[in-house]
């Protein structure tokens, strides 16, 4: 039985690794040949003119400051709303406390849909606007739950001490909650991080302006619009790389997997560190259901 | 009466709770702006809303798109076609719900700890990765000059490129490998932390009376997650109507869209199309037969848990 076990977790392990080397091989291999699929287990004639060409496209590049802006900034936005409303709505004191609570909770469990979802935003005029990625995610109402579970679950007589000592509400959020609570926050930051990397629907929704196109949505044109790819092939090849050999000269393949990995190496990099922050982050969710 | 000084402690936090207030009252505005402001969108549904021109009140047209999702007979076939695809991608992941909590079951059989370590690692990883990544992966494996054809021409099963991506044969249960693919190992890890909190005195107990290993998984393991297992399953058939667009949406083109459409990806496809009326008409029935939905699961929840989820 043992035996069955290890051969069944192989092949699921291989299945979920392999595409992710596959890629990265034909990446690093003979364009020529990756373009053939000749690439298949192993690479041939190793070299990383794609990753150096991938990242003189403009309109790539820009779009991997934006997604890396997106990610920082909405991340810390998050992070900050949900260390502070998981606070305050542990306020006894707080007025209405539970009306505000629940009316934040229950938004998790419905959905106005799309199309109000988009007239709204663009009433705000929020439709072509970085912000557009950042402010209707600031409030998460899952991960003030979180924070408000972990608050709770702090000794009230810290709280009550320094309320004593006549510590305002702020004081005692930054100086008492907020180092008390960090673990949990690590939790919120990575998963919203995540999310915020990986975010799609906003951008082909809300913004038809190509200078706040994410990494996302421009790995998805390049896979659907082979013409949009051609022209970028043929633009690269225009000046250096007329003399490059036919192993190193950009193809649509190339560019596409090359894409591909730019976008997802900084998920593998990030994700065996913070693999117990992730884990902790679905059990308590478990807890909480 | 109440002394001077108890009157003014009780002032001070009744301040305090205002000043309090105050302070939330900002992020409370963003949750009303972004969560509730929507839903007044909801009138589209009873108008006859052409994009570009304002909305007036002579374009009222109350029920009618209602009525004709059921009385339009192309509308309706459309919509019944839909409905079943939603019906089907959502039930098979119903039906195979119980496989992540296999891989928990047999993952913790392993006990070479790095192996099993190795082999959580690797199959959670995908569950982080975007569905237009996984397109993405998927594009570059089975199109034409993708590893899947390159090895079976080599091995003789096929003359030609098989266009996997291309046909709209299988399409439910390719959805649903893909999901599986992304979800599965990360899925387990909620029951790996279920066997784990199983008391070891249990499992000694049953060893020492001769229980197998095969009985001490059936008799032991699996009761033991069966509560976890339930909550998930409600959580599901809550979500029942939602199975999100991003994935059909990446996977979809003109050869399976008659298989792979459902609910969410309608009503995005039909935005797409300028029917903003419809659209919403379907979006708010969709909403209130989910919420339906949930309030009826927590409620069975309660009671056979005695708690519910929400």
């Amino acid at each position: 039985m043992d035996a069955i076990i290890y051969v069944v977790f192989s092949i699921f392990a291989f299945v979920c690794a392999y595409p992710f080397y596959y890629i990265f091989i034909n990446t690093i291999s003979a364009n020529n040949l990756s373009e053939r699929g000749k690439i298949v287990f192993l690479p041939q004639d190793i070299h990383w003119t794609n990753y150096t060409q991938v990242f003189k496209i403009p309109e790539l590049f820009h779009a991997f400051e934006i997604s890396l802006a997106r990610t920082v900034l909405g991340t810390a936005i998050t992070v900050i709303t949900s260390a502070f409303l998981g606070y305050m709505f542990t306020r006894q004191t707080l007025w209405h406390r539970k009306l505000w609570f629940r009316m934040t909770a229950a938004t998790m469990y419905f959905n106005a849909g799309i199309i109000p979802w988009f007239l709204t935003m663009r009433n705000l005029h929020l439709t072509n606007n970085f912000w557009v990625y950042i402010l209707p995610l600031a409030i998460s109402p899952f991960y003030i739950i979180l924070c408000k579970t972990f608050v709770e679950s702090v000794p009230r007589e810290l709280e009550e001490a320094a309320e004593i000592d006549g510590a305002g509400t702020l004081t005692i959020f930054l100086k008492i909650i907020l180092p008390v609570i960090k673990p949990i926050l690590a939790t919120v930051a990575i998963f919203t991080a995540v999310n915020q990397w990986n975010a799609f629907q906003d951008t082909l929704l809300l913004v038809t302006d190509s200078k706040l196109y994410t990494l996302q949505f421009l790995l998805y044109n390049y896979i659907n619009q082979a013409s949009s790819l051609k022209a970028l092939v043929n633009s690269g090849s225009s000046g250096v790389n007329i003399a490059a050999s036919l192993a190193h000269a950009q193809t649509a393949t190339s560019i596409r997997m090359t894409v591909t990995m730019v976008v997802v190496v900084p998920i593998l990099i990030v994700y065996p560190f913070f693999q117990r922050y992730f884990t902790k982050g679905i059990m308590i969710g478990a807890v909480k259901g | 009466m109440k002394s001077m000084s108890t009157t003014s402690y009780i002032n001070k936090r009744k301040v305090r709770g205002y000043k309090e207030f105050l302070m939330i009252l900002p992020f409370m505005l963003l949750v009303l702006v972004f969560s509730y402001y929507p839903l007044y969108g909801w009138i589209y549904a009873f108008f006859d809303y052409k994009p570009p021109a304002p909305l007036s009140w002579d374009k009222f047209v109350g029920f009618k798109w209602f009525v004709s999702m059921v009385e339009n007979k192309v509308k309706r076939a459309e919509i019944l076609k839909v409905l079943r695809n939603t019906f089907a991608m959502s039930g098979i992941s119903l039906i195979f719900s119980w496989f992540p909590m296999m891989i928990a079951v047999f993952l913790n059989e392993i006990k070479c700890k790095w192996f099993r370590k190795f082999v959580q690692t690797v199959t959670t990883l995908p569950n982080f990765i975007s569905w237009i990544l996984v397109y993405s992966i998927a594009y570059c494996i089975f199109n034409s000059t993708g590893v899947v054809n390159q090895v079976m021409i080599s091995m003789g099963l096929t003359d030609t490129p098989i266009l996997f991506l291309q046909s709209s044969s299988h399409m439910w249960f390719k959805m649903w490998l893909w999901l599986t693919w992304k979800n599965a190992g990360w899925a387990a890890i909620m029951y790996m932390a279920a066997i784990a909190g199983i008391d070891e005195e249990l499992n000694e107990a049953a060893r020492v009376d001769g229980a197998s290993r095969m009985q001490i998984i059936w008799n032991i393991t699996i009761p033991s997650i069966l509560p976890t297992y339930f909550v998930l399953t409600m959580i599901n058939l809550a979500n029942f109507l939602s199975n999100g667009m991003e994935q059909y949406f990446v996977f979809q083109n003109a050869f399976n869209k008659d298989y792979i459409q459902v609910l969410d990806l309608y009503v995005y496809n039909l935005m797409s199309n300028g029917g903003y009326s419809l659209s919403t008409a379907i979006s708010i029935l969709k909403t209130v037969v989910s919420v339906i939905l949930l309030v009826t699961t927590n409620g069975i929840s309660k009671k056979i848990r005695g708690e519910g989820f929400i």
